[in-house]
């Protein structure tokens, strides 16, 4: 048996990983997918917690999570191609109409 | 590269030939240790597995091995019977120099592919274009592994397979974008982008059109969608969702009528223009591997699978796929290729709501 | 629990993958090889879920996470970057970027930090692996759906219906 603690740790690094790049990359689409990361290591932590907890709530977590995520794709996907349309291009520190 | 490597080693071992045999030495020693090493891992690997799963493993190793032959074996019989049934159709006779009714001729073919040289042109972004042909795979070996040919004769069955084998034919669609994008071109990223777009256009009422039989046999499992089929099969119950399957599997394949993405009077060859040799002859088998699967799932949800009266199950499988198998084919002669803009207001104006209309009415049936 | 040793195995193999992939994520130029290595990523996850025993999410993870969304990612990319992938500097530093990332390994640390407790905190369900099996893992979940969590259910439905209305008016070409 696997200590849930391995788990908690993995999602946590892949997690820490994906605020890095957030926070470093400057292409909204890679930011786009390291969110995604993100999501998908949380899922990890709800679906161990609810594995040694003896509970479904975390899988039902996951998957609500996973239609959010498919939504927010669609939408978020949309806008990278209207911001493509207007900008020429999806470097997030080139989009700055609305700073003053 | 190649060069100066060639001079580093004549400067280093032309003057010595002692020191090339102490230089081989050691490599040996080296890939002896290495080996050895390996040995050992996989060994604990395998011991661990067959303690953990025992004969299941065994099983599932065997199956593999059984489903390589298929993709194989079929490969070969659809190149040959692809050629037959074209000449037939255009009143010619087709293959007939190699073996007996031109048997052989595949294997002449493979023969031919395998000899040719391997080029890799000079741009070309190079772990997507050398991963693309071996990705393209994964999703027919999956669909192969959840399959049941027989009652008796299938190598796992899953409790989620059809959805397993759903999730997994998307991959197709991204070896093919990489071929298309990897290899640096024009034709192949036009042949990949229109691939992608269909591939999501008729994915959906693919599902939708499955969605139905699942809810009638009340399972996810293939074995059970096989069984639910006793009296009669579900085509006669669920014909709508039949063809609406059947004619996404021919787009999902890019078989005629919607073969645009390798449509060769348009561009070149599509997305693996740039293939050559053994790597466009694993393009050709997956294209092959993937009409099967797509005709043996129809079988499986439609037409009864296995079951059938005398002969044994296996048989009537295999019968009923190379009877839908053929249907394309003699699509492939039939129909004109299908305009980009009609091929995919098809699938969303017409295929979809369709599918959704269908899969309201059995669920209401159902409930009655 | 049998077949420890060969669990621990595809455990750390899938971890490591994991994290490999989710660097190669982050440093990777090229947006598409960043994709791949994505849906890498998302792969050994839903292998990690197989371990945890969810079968059901395992297969969502690939169908949604690597089947949909990447592909809608991939194709995006395709559309909107064929001209300009290469050659434009990946990361332009300034100070907040640096603090941020600081922030972030405090995060890190934090989350760490939090994995210090004995056990999981919480209350044990009636899930347990055995009644799982008795029924079926996917069956469970159908249910738990379609009982406790429709609220929930709905009204994910209801978000993707606005999801995909919000995505058609975005790109739709003249408004």
């Amino acid at each position: 048996m696997i200590p849930p603690a391995l788990y908690l740790a993995l999602s946590a690094v892949i997690f820490t990983i994906g605020v890095i790049g957030v926070l470093l990359r400057r292409d909204a689409i890679v930011i786009f997918m390291c969110i995604e990361m993100m999501l998908s290591a949380v899922g990890i932590t709800l679906i161990a917690a609810s594995r040694y907890l003896h509970s479904m709530d975390g899988v039902i977590f996951v998957f609500l999570a996973m239609t959010v995520a498919a939504a927010e794709a669609a939408v978020g996907l949309a806008i990278f191609v209207l911001l493509h349309r207007i900008y020429k291009g999806v470097k997030v520190d080139e989009i700055n109409l609305m700073k003053w | 590269m190649r060069r100066w490597l060639r001079e580093q080693f004549d400067r280093y071992f032309g003057s010595d030939p002692v020191r090339l045999l102490f230089a081989l030495g050691g490599l040996f020693f080296a890939t002896l240790v290495v080996l050895a090493l390996l040995y050992w891992v996989v060994g604990k690997v395998v011991t661990a597995g067959l303690e953990a799963w025992g004969w299941d493993l065994v099983r599932l190793l065997l199956g593999l091995l059984g489903v390589m032959v298929v993709v194989f074996g079929n490969a070969l019989f659809l190149v040959w019977a692809e050629r037959k049934v074209a000449g037939h159709m255009q009143i010619r006779i087709g293959p007939k120099e190699v073996g007996p009714y031109g048997l052989l001729q595949s294997i002449a073919d493979s023969v031919k592919l395998l000899a040719k040289e391997i080029i890799t042109p000079r741009f070309v972004d190079r772990p997507l274009y050398l991963l693309a042909p071996l990705l393209i795979f994964v999703p027919c070996l999956v669909a192969m592994v959840v399959i049941p040919f027989d009652a008796r004769l299938q190598v796992r069955d899953i409790n989620v397979g059809i959805v397993m084998i759903l999730a997994f034919s998307s991959l197709t669609v991204l070896a093919i974008f990489m071929a298309g994008w990897g290899s640096v071109n024009k034709y192949s990223l036009i042949g990949g982008v229109r691939s992608i777009s269909q591939s999501i256009a008729y994915e959906i009422p693919m599902l939708l059109s499955i969605l139905p039989v699942v809810m009638m046999a009340r399972s996810l499992s293939l074995k059970e969608v096989v069984e639910a089929q006793s009296p009669y099969w579900f085509v006669l119950v669920q014909p709508v969702a039949f063809l609406i399957y059947f004619v996404c599997a021919v787009a999902e394949t890019n078989r005629t009528p919607f073969d645009l993405p390798e449509a060769e009077s348009e561009l070149v060859a599509g997305y693996h223009t740039e293939y050559s040799g053994m790597r466009f002859s694993l393009f050709f088998l997956a294209e092959y591997t993937n009409i099967f699967i797509v005709c043996a799932l129809a079988t499986t949800f439609f037409l009864g699978g296995y079951k059938g009266p005398v002969l044994p199950g296996v048989v009537w499988f295999f019968l009923k796929t190379y009877a839908l198998i053929f249907v394309i084919m003699w699509f492939r002669w039939t129909f004109p290729r299908v305009r980009f803009d009609q091929l995919l207001n098809f699938s969303w104006k017409f295929l979809i709501p369709l599918a959704m209309a269908n899969l309201l009415v059995t669920g209401g049936l159902l409930k009655l | 629990m049998e077949g420890s040793l060969f669990q621990w195995i595809v455990f750390f193999a899938m971890a490591f993958l994991a994290i490999f992939c989710a660097l190669m994520v982050v440093t990777r130029r090229n947006p598409i090889h960043s994709a791949v290595f994505l849906i890498v990523n998302f792969f050994a996850i839903a292998v990690i879920y197989l371990l945890l025993g969810s079968q059901f999410i395992a297969i969502a993870q690939v169908m949604v996470y690597a089947g949909a969304i990447m592909m809608l990612v991939v194709f995006t990319i395709m559309l909107i970057s064929v001209e300009e992938a290469r050659r434009v500097p990946m990361v332009r530093l300034s100070a907040g970027k640096v603090f941020g990332v600081i922030l972030a390994i405090l995060l890190f640390v934090e989350l760490l930090y939090g994995l210090m407790v004995k056990a999981l905190p919480g209350k044990v369900g009636p899930f347990t692996p055995e009644r799982l099996q008795a029924v079926g893992p996917v069956r469970t979940v159908g249910g738990l759906l379609m009982s406790k969590y429709l609220l929930a259910f709905e009204l994910a439905s209801v978000v993707l219906l606005i999801g995909i209305i919000g995505a058609v008016i975005l790109a739709k070409k003249e408004r």
